[in-house]
Order: structure tokens, then sequence, then C-alpha cells
């Protein structure tokens, strides 16, 4: 018999007909694009007030009227009917169109901002850029950018459907209260802040306090550093803050919550993916291959972004210790014995947790140890690893900030699911991951033997972890990956799973014969 | 190498040739007619709703079984030839075991109502089931009304599952109140207003008379016996239970009686042929268990423990504390040892219902020693590990009231209940 038969895809599909209400939402929704369409073929709009308070006004009014529509007429529960039968949500025509018109959208925006009706040169903004002017005037009190563009989209989207979000999972106070989060720290810290900070002191670069290296990879940027010291304490201030969040601050909210305090409550990219992103969490990879490529795509960002930082570093600094007692060599040496501590550390406290992944813990620590001596012997300031510094800071933000995290980690959303950047090539989220695994109250605990297998926990985690190998064995999940989005813990409809923060001791629990057999039996093999 | 042949790729059998792999590096096939990889049957329903694609149902990506050495074999077995130890397929070929577990499964009850044989008649239980439904029952179009025979927990299932395709549905429960022989009436009662609160028609104390057919052999309409009353629809599902699906094993010298009979050892008549899951019917039944436990779990413990027998380390089917879960449409049920729709002898019950109507508890206890017996839990999840110990300890009602948060397993910042719980329980204390 056939088993290829895929019958999800029958010959008379199911009706996923739009209601009357939802077809005027996107009636409006679409006009709000429309009009910010024609300034992008830069059409100069008399009231650009008006115009872009239309455009934004209208798309918000449309997602709402069409969320309230989808949602507050059913009763409170799990919301996935139909997921893979619309087009937008299984990789259908409307999931490439949306995933293609995103792409190029990032590639426009990255490289060639002109074309958005960005001012070369000093030039007044015309297009779509323009139309923005009149926002950025009244939050900065300087002209709009493509970044601005680009920041206020972003926050618009995380803004409304975290409206849509709240309203699907408004049985759920987790999800309420995250989603909550992630949309005041979107608006307040990404968006209006530095605005303002701008306002106060101009000379500051723009700084989004709650990201942090290296997810904000140009932190220690030799421009960055000296506009943050020459722009007095406040400068000095905010730059140990940034010093301060990645060695002391993370470190102490990973251990007692998890790294789901940044990626699933804080962080912007994880704010974008749980919003306008949700509607196609169940498109992530769940095969132990992709797992696999994952884990050496992930590590290897995070070695490459730490030898860049490292190297950037390196080249602003002197030789003589008599100017400044931060000199190459000194520099060098600390972040050795940093990274050796880190790894002495793990290896003696932590080797059984590890497990098979210690030698690759150990191969990418003499790497990293390798390139840092070889930088140490053969860098200059202008040049490291024989290529002009300059280069390869440009190469690594185009490569990893712009390719990577923008036009494949967002425009393929309708494709790769959304956490495609979190998932492969963060290097916070490998940094939190790492302290996740081995130091950390968190977990996902399984409720002894009631899971069912039914695979929902799997299919939606946007992470790609394969939830019911775990439930099923009635074994707890400790991943370095989990973002905590608690969305597993939501769609089991056995109640199997638990995010929970708790002691350490039995947080990893593998078991062979699960709860509800003979006692005796579990005993002779489980404690074995 | 000894040749353990497994018939059935369901949850016991998969179970079973799992641990005996761990265990050993014996020969191991499991046939299956139904499909060429283990799927989970119990989530067949999330296929149909859109939430999953059939893909998704397999626990085991498609390398794992070669990887494992447990070779897959299409086919349905026909008949078993005890002495030989030999396997005679429809399909023509044979096959020869040293060891054979029997883990068939179940297939849904018909009760020779007239017309149940009709086309848009079934049960829903196999692959296959869904795939016909996918024709009878796509959309609201083809499929203008739907009747559904039997209150049970497949029957609210295909109700779900018809209602998330706005196919309007009739359900039929023979019982005066939904699912009353297994729940308390309180509870029961709770189920009834939320079936109805999404939509479905539903007709308590209502029996099947006739399913009626129109000129092509298709179901046309259904008559209440009661009533009399002719309700016309596209689809009927025959929720009225299911039982052990073993007509191939009639006909052998392996006893059976409504499933294959085995003892604790979970061994049949037979020498070296085993059968596990629901296909297999206890000779005494074990504590308050059926003697035929169609149950997810209790297919995969049985498996857990055949497995060791099967390894050398011969053991006794011994399931601890009884456990189950449902999902009634949007609330979620979970119970943990006994609690009887009626308390038996010198049993109470105590129930607490939220006003939202959406969360209950009931928990049995013996009246003369206040041991903790059980408890139902609508709406609240709760902590399996904590009640297995707490039934393995005996501990009485009041210390499982007054530590109930520790069994609390909802997901953080949830309201909870304990408090409330509490205070009623000390009101009901005081009115007796």
């Amino acid at each position: 018999m056939s088993t290829k038969l895929n019958f999800s895809l029958s010959l008379a599909k199911p009706d996923q007909d739009l209601s009357t209400k939802q077809k005027v939402a996107v009636g409006l929704g679409a006009i709000g694009l429309f009009i910010l369409f024609l300034a992008f073929l830069n059409i100069d709009f008399p009231n650009r007030v008006l115009f872009l308070s239309a455009a934004l006004g209208l798309i918000t009014i449309g997602t709402i009227v069409f969320a309230n529509s989808a949602y507050l007429k059913k009763t409170e529960g799990i919301k996935n009917d139909g997921v893979w039968f619309k087009s937008i949500s299984s990789r259908g025509i409307l999931g490439w169109i949306t995933g293609i018109i995103l792409t190029a959208f990032y590639i426009v925006l990255y490289f060639y901002p002109q074309y958005l009706g960005l001012g070369m040169d000093g030039a007044a903004n015309t297009g779509l850029i323009s139309l923005f002017d009149p926002l950025s005037q009244l939050l900065s009190g300087r002209p709009a950018s493509q970044w601005f563009v680009y920041g206020t989209f972003y926050t618009l989207a995380i803004l409304i459907f975290g409206y849509k979000f709240l309203l699907k999972y408004r049985h759920n106070r987790y999800e309420q209260i995250r989603t909550g989060s992630v949309m005041f720290f979107q608006l307040a810290f990404a968006f209006l802040i530095p605005e303002f900070m701008y306002r106060l002191n101009s000379g500051l670069p723009y700084y989004d306090l709650k990201n942090i290296w290296p997810l904000n990879y140009y932190l220690f940027d030799e421009w960055s550093v000296k506009s943050f010291l020459s722009s007095g304490n406040i400068g000095l201030a905010l730059l140990l803050f940034g010093i301060a969040s990645i060695f002391i601050i993370t470190p102490i909210l990973t251990y007692k919550y998890g790294k789901r305090w940044y990626c699933s409550w804080v962080c912007g990219c994880g704010g974008l993916a749980e919003t306008a992103g949700d509607s196609f969490r169940q498109l992530s990879d769940k095969s132990l291959k992709a797992w696999r490529l994952e884990r050496w795509l992930v590590h290897t960002v995070l070695v490459f972004s730490v030898v860049m930082t490292i190297a950037t570093v390196y080249t602003y600094l002197g030789y003589d210790s008599n100017d400044f007692w931060l000199t190459k060599g000194v520099f060098i040496s600390l972040a050795i014995a940093f990274l050796s501590l880190v790894f002495l550390l793990t290896m003696i406290f932590k080797r059984d947790a590890l497990g098979k992944d210690a030698k690759y813990g150990a191969i990418g620590y003499f790497i990293t140890i390798a390139l840092l001596l070889i930088l140490y012997f053969t860098g200059t300031t202008h040049e490291v690893f024989f290529i002009t510094s300059g280069n390869l800071r440009s190469a690594y933000g185009f490569y990893i900030g712009s390719i990577f995290s923008g036009v494949v980690g967002t425009g393929f959303y309708p494709i790769f699911g959304n956490r495609v950047w979190c998932r492969f090539g963060c290097p916070m989220a490998a940094i939190l991951g790492f302290q996740q695994r081995l130091l950390s109250k968190f977990r996902i605990t399984t409720n002894g033997g009631q899971c069912i297998s039914c695979g929902n926990c799997s299919t939606y985690c946007e992470m790609g972890i394969d939830v019911r190998a775990y439930a099923q064995k009635g074994e707890n999940i400790v991943r370095s990956s989990c973002v905590g989005c608690g969305i597993c813990s939501a769609v089991c409809p056995r109640g199997v799973l638990k995010l929970e923060n708790d002691s350490m001791k039995g947080r990893i629990n593998p078991t062979e014969i699960l709860l509800g057999n003979d006692v005796d039996l579990m005993d002779l093999i489980n404690q074995k | 190498m000894e040749h353990i042949v497994i018939i059935g790729n369901g949850i016991s059998g998969v179970t079973a040739a799992r641990h005996i792999r761990k265990l050993s590096d014996k020969k191991i096939t499991i046939i299956s007619s139904e499909t060429e990889h283990f799927f989970s049957r119990t989530a067949l329903m999330y296929v149909y709703m859109g939430h999953m694609k059939f893909e998704h149902l397999k626990p085991y990506e498609d390398w794992f079984w070669k990887k494992n050495r447990i070779e897959l074999q299409q086919g349905f077995v026909k008949t078993i030839d005890v002495k030989s130890k030999t396997l005679h397929f429809t399909e023509g070929f044979t096959m020869t075991y040293d060891k054979l577990v029997i883990t068939t499964g179940s297939k849904p009850n018909k009760f020779g109502w007239k017309g149940e044989d009709l086309n848009g008649v079934q049960g829903l239980y196999s692959k296959q089931d869904l795939e016909n439904l996918e024709i009878y029952a796509p959309n609201n179009k083809t499929c203008r009304h739907a009747v559904i025979v039997g209150g049970g927990l497949i029957g609210i299932e295909l109700a779900e599952m018809l209602n998330s395709r706005n196919i309007p549905v009739t359900f039929l429960v023979r019982e005066s109140s939904f699912w009353n022989g297994v729940l308390p009436q309180s509870e029961s009662e709770m189920l009834n207003k939320h079936i109805k609160n999404h939509h479905i028609d539903l007709r308590l104390s209502s029996n099947l008379k006739e399913i009626i057919s129109d000129q092509n052999g298709k179901v046309k309409s259904i008559i209440i016996q009661e009533t009399g009353e002719e309700i016309s629809c596209d689809f009927v599902g025959l929720t009225t239970g299911v039982s052990p699906n073993i007509d191939f094993i009639k006909e052998s010298e392996i006893e059976t009686k409504k499933g294959v009979l085995v003892n604790r050892f979970l061994e049949t008549s037979i020498p070296d042929i085993y059968a596990i899951g629901d296909c297999a019917e206890q000779r005494e039944a074990i504590g308050n268990r059926p003697v035929i436990e169609a149950v997810w779990y209790t297919g995969r413990m049985m498996g857990e423990t055949l497995a060791q027998t099967l390894c050398g380390n011969k053991l006794e089917y011994k399931p601890g504390h009884w456990f189950n879960s449902a999902k009634f449409f949007d609330i979620e049920y979970q119970t943990y040892g006994w609690v009887f729709p009626e308390p038996k002898e010198n049993h109470a019950h105590f129930h607490w219902i939220h006003q939202d109507d959406s969360k209950c508890i009931t928990m049995e206890y013996n009246t003369i020693t206040n041991e903790f017996l059980g408890i139902n839990t609508f709406g609240i999840r709760m902590r399996h590990e904590v009640f297995d110990t707490w039934l393995s300890e005996k501990q009485n009602i009041d210390y499982v009231i007054s530590h109930l948060e520790a069994a609390n397993f909802d997901p953080e910042f949830y309201k909870h209940f304990e408090k409330d719980i509490q205070a009623s329980f000390k009101k009901t204390l005081q009115t007796i």
C-alpha cells in the first residue's frame, strides 16, 4: 500500500475562506501598504503627517480587526485549526510570495537604501524614507534614515502581531505576560529610548540597552567605543553596562531562569519571531540532521564573533604600556586566560553533563586559542590574519549581520520557520545556550508517563527541538537551544510539559521505563 | 539468532521491539498492513484538523528502524501455524518465527445496525479511517451534516474534528449524560455544557435505530430509536467503543475470548506466543482494571514488561497506579488512582468546581480510613509523580488537600485554586 500519500492534501481541500469582516480587514491593511508602496515609487504626498498616519493606522486597524474576528468569537483554547491547510503557513504560494517580498525588502534595506529614498551625501530624503521624516523629527529631531524606517516597521510588527498573539493565547497567562514583555522592550528600549537619548546627547552612538554583545557585534568597534568615551560619564556608564551585561547580568539571569529571560522575553529578534513570526513556527526542521547543522553553525558563528571582536579591539590598542596599560599583548593574554578559565572550569565540573559534546567543546576551544595566537604573532594595527582589519570587519557585518540575521533570518520566515537566525546563527544564543545547558535551574519538566507521542510539541517548537523524543521517554528537556517560548506546553493535549526553574539536582533524568509501570521494574532498570 | 516477530506496529509492539533491541541482539521483525512506519494513533485527529501533517505523527525518523536493526515487513497475516511456527500472509508469502508477539490492537465496534456498512459510515481508528473521512467529510459542502453515534473519547474527538471544518454535528449518546459510565455526574454535566458551547447538537439518552441508504449505497440519513426522528446526514461516525482486532486468530489454536487470552506473564495458551496491548485479554482482572485495557499507556507498559521476559528476565505484568488523560475540546482531563462515577461502598467524593464551568476536580476517598484513592482533574494539570507517590504512601485525603499545590503542573503564572479548593473541602467536612 502507499504510505507516501499525503492526505492532508486530499482532493477536496477544507474551506479556509475568510469571513466578510476579515476580508474588510485585509482590505484596510492593503490600503495602508499601498500608501507605503506609492511613497516607495517616489510619489511625494502633500501632507506627510496625514499620509504616514493613515498608512500605519490602516495597517494597525486591519490587523486588529482581523485578529478580533479570528479569535474573539471562538472559545479560549489552542487555535491551530487549518494551520497546515493555509497557504501562508504551510509553504504554499502565499508563503513563498511573502518570503520573496521580505527577502527583497531586506536586500534593498541593507545594500540599496537609496531605492527607499535615502538622501545620499546630505541630500534631503525622498520616497518612502521621506514619508517617515515627520515621525523621526518628532522623536529625535533629525530626518529619518533607512534604519529609522525599518525600526518603525519592526516595532509596529511586534506590536500589532503581538496583539494578535495575545488574543490567540488569551487562556495562557505565561504567553500573555511574555508577549507583553517583548512588546514593551521593543517599543521602549529598541525604539523610543535610543531616539530620546540622541536628543539628549547627540554624540552617543545608537544604543539599544538590551542588545547585548555578541548579538550587538559592533559594540566594541573603535568608533563605538570612542564615541562612548567621548560622551562623558553617561557614555562611560553605558559602555560599562554593555560589558556587565554579558559578563555579569547574563550569567545570573540565565542561571535563574534559563535563556528565555532574554530570547523570548526581551530580545528584539526573538520578539519579532514570537509575534510576526508565530504563524511560521511549525516550519522549523526537526530532523537530527538539522540539529547537527545547527550545532556546527551556531558555534562556528560564536567562535568567529569572539575572535573578530578580539581582533577588532586588538587593532586599536597600542603596543606601549606607558601610553595605556591595556596593550595588544596584555589584551590577548587576558582574553586567552579568560577563555581557558571557562574551558577548564567546564571540563572539571561539567564533564559528565557534556557527555560526547565535550570533544567538540575542546575542538572549539583549541581553534579559538590557536586563532588568537596567530592574531598575536601576525596581527598589526592595520592587518589581522593578513587581511586589512577594516575589510574583515565589514565582511563580518555583511555575512553575519546583514545576510544571516536579516535576509535569511527574517526573509525566510515563511520557508524555514521563524527562528532560523536564533537557531543557526545567533552568537548570543550560543553563549546563553551553553550556560542554559550547563549552569541553569531551567528545564521543561515531563509529566511522568502521560505522553501519547502525538507530536504537537515537536511540530510547534520553533527551535526545531524534537520535544516529543524526550517527553515520550519521561525525560526532562534540557537543551541549549530552547528559548522557553512555552508553546510546547501550551499545545500539549495531555498536560505533559511544564517550563520551570527548580534545583539543579535531577534536572537531567534519562529513564528507560516510564512512570506507571511495575514499581520494581522501574527501580531495576532506572536506578542502574 | 532468535527471531522475534511482532504483528502490529502500534505503541505496544514498537515499545516491545525498542526494549528488546536495548537488551539484546535478537533479530526483530515488525509486521504491519496499516502503515510502513509507526505513528501515534491518538494524534490522527490533529491531521484532519490541520494542526499537523501525517509526517509529524511519526515519533521516530524513518532511518531509526534500520539503524536499530528492526526489520519492517508490510503485509497482512492471514493465519498462524503454531506447530511449524509459520505466518501465512494474504499476499502469499510466509515467515517463520521463534517467538511471536501479537499486538494487533482494536477495531471499532459495530452492533449489527441496519446500514452500518454503507459508504460514509465508519469508525475512527486507523489511518485508512482517516483517509475515508477525507473522502466523505472533507468540508461542509460534501458533508452538510454529520452524525456521531457513541459518547466516548473517540466520539467527542470526532465531534471536535468535524467542528474544525464547520461541519454541523449531531452527537447521539446512549447514556443520560456524556461519559457518565466513567465520570461522576457533575463532571459529566460540565462536559455536556462544554460540548453544547461548541455548537454540537448533543442528544442524550439517544440510540441509533438504523442508517438509511441513498440509491448509490451511501448514507442518506439515520433514525433515532427513541423518537423515530430521521436526521439527514452525509456521514455517520460509529464510535461505540472498540474490541480486539483478532479475527485472523480465531481459527488458530491460540485461545481467545473477546481478546487473545493471556496470563500475567502476557503468555498466550501456546508456548512462545505472547499478546500485548489492546488485543490482549487478561484471564483475571488486575485490581480495578478491566481485562482488556485499550489505552495507549497500558499498551506501552505491556511492551516494556514483555521485552524483559523475552530477553531472559521473566516478569509479570504489574501495572502501577492507574492513570489516564484526555482532552474534551478545550478542557484537559487527567486521572490518577480510581474515581468511580458513584463512590464505592464506604467511599465518598469530594468535588470542587470553578464557577466558570471549565475546571473541576473530584477526589474519591475512604470514609473510614480517610485514605485518598484517586482524583479526576479537569482544566488543572497535576503532577503524575506526586500523585503516584501519594497513592503508594496511602496518604489520607486531608494530607492530599493540604499539599495540593505540590501537585500543580499548570504553566507558570497561571491562577492557582488550591486555597479555594481547601476552603471548599473544609466546608464539606462541616456539613457532614
